[in-house]
């Protein structure tokens, strides 16, 4: 009869353990599940080393755009509405700079960015110290920046050539040696691209070091330390995940540059808003304002950084934007903040802020990466592209509310 | 055979951990103005919240008899329907609304068509309007009218709903002298008219000017009746029944320790109204406490304490601040609570779910958030070093909790307040500042905080201590300062003086 009883509970706490896993990780979960149906709809279609090069590339600026939505929404659900006129007006200057008036184009991207990052602080000015709410403030600075765009580039197309401007953005790393090219003009017997190989060793093989010192420093100044299976567990997954993208990098061009700064900004993101104190305060003015600005901290500075920040993340996004499309226009960026706020909304961040990592963005994007690509592949208008992009915004935050609710 | 029209029996309510209401019980006789009385906290509102059906029936025990008859209200639409209204001390008006609109929010006078009727409507809002004596526009807008006025709006709305039995819980705490006579004599009016009310508030000299009979609550449980014309019927009498209880160990013991050097003192110290400057809210207070010292603050709620504490600490309310400042005999300027915490000082606040925690962080994010800076090298924070804190903060509170990693709103109130107070020992505080520290929690977690303070003043730190509990003042403090409406009234020696004493600074300041 003991035994029963103690079998039962064992197994009901083991049946919490398995439904927080997956209330925890649902949108990771969700994105596997939706990987695996449109690799299976298309039949393998996607798995296709082009498809999956291009799926990081193609959302590569939604995920840099996230990354900084993610600091505003932080703050309390804030969203910033005028990314994608931003992306026009500087992709539009860097443009117009290097192509017409054949500026530098080493001198033209800092200055980009720092336009990029004057509009961010105009705006969190107003959002932080005079508290305009963000909503309005960049709905206006949505119109103004669009206009400044449109007439930067004089309502026309303008392209970037510019071989320097290009080779910082959407060139691939080919090491000599490593990576043997074939092209047209000197065929070659045996072509081969080796170094995502290399480097995704690298990668795991840090990574790996990086568990391990982790580890025995917790163990020598007697921390809390998790189990070795769960910690090494978690590293041989992601090194699969790693060593599976490389190879399919290694069989299209190898590793992009576009990619190396996408991934930056995302663990820059990450180490900020996971580590640092000043991301921990983005967090906490979320959670309470009150009760955070009475611990000390200056709550409109943190508003004006989320702003400022997001401004030169969108200068950057409008330089991505530029070297990948290969030209602005007027309509350039249009409706991209929508992409990123979706994106952070989908990874779990709180719509009255105060919760949301990095990690859930990231998926979030893939997961309307994924969608995108498996769609364009079967054929779906762009009609139908949005519906079921809005149908599964609404779930992912139903679901994510309801979760919530019933825990509390 | 009096004419009863309520009947409150036996009523119990609790909340998680406390006790608010304990058999209560409470008649009321149709046609008379009957007073509840007692300290704050003590369960006035609540128990009128389990009248009007705010609490509906099921949370509480208890049956309430209206008319001879059971009732069961399960929300305020339906203590409404039976003609009984109650007005909030925070008025339930909409500012930017006409007082038409607000009279008849919720209950719109409509046409066959469901459209509503305005000319009725501000035909009816006026009718009501001069019943109560209010002679305004019903098209002017609540925030165009003083706080007398729109007392007198609610009460209009309360006619418009064929009130046979008004509740006005503090009618008078936000009006003056005048204003405040005005509206006694109009519900002595209402009386001749046939019109029940029960009136709660602190202001006893309104009770003996108005009130029939006095119900006297106390802890949660009603101590007496007193009744006009039968017993006696003076403030000191009934702040004999409100502050009697018996003082037993309630507090800690503890050796007096005071040195000479004073941490803290503040001259002249004056703080205006954040959003109406003209208003003075702390009016040149001036007082000092030194180390080893716990000092209290008395007084009602609005006496401007929590203002005083809050301008002190980095400026964090009010504006126009004027007055002097001084940390161990030296000027200070606080800018910003950043400042104060790095002076040594440290706010209990007393609203820990507004003001004093993140509820859905874990206790470790609420600890460490004050200063993050000790235990983050360059920005970067020590996320081991920040656990082993925690554990060592919530161990030396005492709080009940399976893990620091636990959400603090899953907390129950005397936990979550010991979390609070965590965060802030965190800080290392010279001069820890408590505001209404035990409101709320239960007997057990009172004293354990009761102890902390001790422990404060046993390590040569200060504590400064508002509190509405005047028992708790007399118990835990070596000196007392007496506040109303803004005023320093007394400084007292809280081994010399009486509830009884500092209620009547009080009361008489009124």
């Amino acid at each position: 009869m003991a035994a029963t009883t103690a079998g039962t509970a064992a197994s009901s706490s083991n049946k919490r353990n398995v439904i927080n896993f997956l209330t925890k990780n649902s949108m990771t979960i969700a994105l596997v599940a939706v990987f695996i149906l449109f690799a299976s709809l298309t039949g393998g279609r996607l798995l296709f080393a082009q498809n999956m090069s291009n799926l990081l590339l193609q959302n590569g600026y939604v995920l840099v755009m996230a990354c900084g939505m993610l600091l505003c929404i932080l703050t309390g659900g804030n969203i910033d509405l005028s990314v994608g006129s931003v992306i026009c007006m500087v992709g539009g200057l860097a443009a117009v700079l290097i192509t017409n008036l054949g500026w530098n184009p080493y001198l033209t991207i800092p200055i980009c960015l720092l336009v990029g990052l004057a509009i961010g602080a105009w705006q969190g000015y107003w959002i932080g110290f005079v508290r305009i709410p963000p909503f309005i403030t960049t709905l206006a600075g949505m119109f103004i920046f669009r206009g400044i765009g449109r007439l930067v580039v004089n309502n026309k197309t303008v392209p970037m050539q510019n071989a320097a401007f290009n080779n910082l953005f959407t060139s691939y790393i080919n090491i000599p040696g490593l990576d043997v090219i074939s092209t047209k003009d000197a065929p070659v017997d045996n072509p081969h691209i080796w170094s995502p190989l290399v480097i995704g060793g690298i990668v795991v093989l840090l990574i790996l070091l990086l568990t391990a010192k982790g580890r025995l420093s917790k163990k020598k100044n007697g921390y809390h330390l998790n189990s070795a299976v769960m910690d090494y567990g978690k590293v041989v997954i992601v090194s699969a995940l790693i060593m599976w993208y490389c190879t399919k990098l290694s069989q299209y061009k190898g590793i992009s540059v576009m990619l190396v700064w996408v991934l930056a900004v995302c663990l820059i993101y990450y180490f900020i808003t996971s580590k640092t104190v000043i991301g921990r305060y983005f967090y906490a003015v979320g959670g309470n304002e009150k009760a955070t600005k009475l611990s000390g901290i200056n709550t409109n500075r943190i508003y004006f950084l989320a702003y400022a920040n997001m401004g030169l993340l969108a200068g950057l996004c409008g330089m991505l934007c530029l070297a990948r499309v290969g030209s602005v226009s007027g309509q350039t960026g249009t409706s991209f903040e929508m992409d990123a706020i979706a994106s952070c909304f989908i990874g779990g961040a709180s719509a009255y802020g105060g919760s949301g990592s990095v990690g859930g963005v990231v998926i979030g994007a893939l997961l309307l990466g994924v969608l995108n690509m498996g769609m364009s592949i079967l054929g779906f208008t762009d009609s139908w592209q949005y519906v079921v992009k809005g149908s599964v915004l609404l779930v992912a935050v139903i679901f994510d509310v309801v979760s919530k609710r019933k825990k509390g | 055979m009096a004419d009863i029209i309520l009947e409150m029996k036996n009523i119990t309510k609790e909340f998680p951990g406390v006790k608010a209401l304990d058999n209560v019980n409470l008649v009321v006789e149709r046609g008379t103005i009957h007073a509840l009385i007692g300290e704050n906290g003590a369960g006035k509102s609540t128990l009128m919240n389990v009248l009007s059906g705010i609490y509906p029936y099921g949370t509480y025990s208890g049956e309430i008899y209206y008319n001879g008859k059971l009732c069961r209200f399960k929300t305020l639409k339906e203590s409404e329907a039976e003609n009984i209204v109650i007005i909030h001390q925070e008025l339930a008006l909409i500012p930017l609304l006409s007082i038409g609109e607000n009279m008849f929010l919720g209950n719109e006078i409509r046409n066959g068509a469901g459209v509503i009727d305005w000319n009725k409507t501000y035909a009816e809002a006026e009718k009501h309007m001069r019943q109560v004596g209010l002679q305004e526009s019903p098209h002017s807008l609540i925030k165009d009218i003083g706080t007398g006025k729109q007392q007198l709006v609610e009460i209009a709305k309360a006619f418009s709903k064929n009130v046979k039995l008004l509740i006005l819980d503090e009618p008078t705490s936000s009006l003056n002298d005048e204003d405040a006579k005005m509206l006694l004599d109009l519900l002595m009016e209402f009386k001749k008219q046939g019109l029940t009310s029960i009136i709660i508030t602190h202001k006893l000299n309104e009770i003996i000017y108005c009130a029939d009979k006095a119900t006297i609550i106390r802890d949660g449980s009603t101590i007496e009746t007193l009744v006009k014309g039968v017993d006696e019927f003076s403030e000191d009498r009934i702040i004999r029944g409100m502050v009697g209880r018996p003082m037993n160990d309630r507090y800690p013991e503890r050796e007096n320790k005071v040195q000479a050097e004073v941490s803290l003192e503040v001259k002249d110290w004056t703080v205006h109204h954040p959003l109406y400057p003209e208003k003075v809210v702390d009016d040149h207070i001036s007082f000092k406490v030194h180390k080893g010292e716990i000092i209290g603050f008395s007084g009602l709620q609005g006496a401007g304490r929590t203002e005083l504490a809050m301008s002190i600490f980095g400026r964090s309310y009010g504006t126009n601040i004027s007055g002097e400042l001084y940390l161990h005999g030296k000027k200070t300027h606080l800018r910003n609570p950043e400042a104060a915490i790095h002076a040594g000082l440290a706010y209990v606040t007393e609203d820990r779910k507004t003001n004093g925690l993140l509820l859905n962080e874990s206790i470790r994010f609420n600890t460490t958030l004050p200063r993050l800076d000790k235990i983050s090298n360059n920005g970067v924070i020590d996320k081991d070093k920040e656990k082993i804190v925690a554990e060592k903060m919530r161990e030396e509170m005492g709080t009940k909790t399976p893990s620091i990693e636990q959400k603090v709103g899953n907390l129950s109130g005397g936990n979550q307040q010991k979390a609070l107070l965590g965060k802030w020992m965190f800080t290392e505080p010279d001069i820890l500042i408590m505001d209404e520290p035990t409101r709320g929690i239960d007997v057990g977690a009172k004293y354990d905080i009761y102890c902390l303070m001790n422990q404060m003043v046993a390590d040569g730190k200060s504590v400064v201590m508002i509190s509405s509990e005047m028992p708790e003042l007399l118990g835990m403090c070596d000196r007392i300062y007496v506040m109303n409406e803004g005023r320093l009234l007394a400084e007292l020696n809280a081994k010399e003086t009486t509830q009884e004493e500092i209620m009547g600074y009080i009361i008489r300041d009124s």
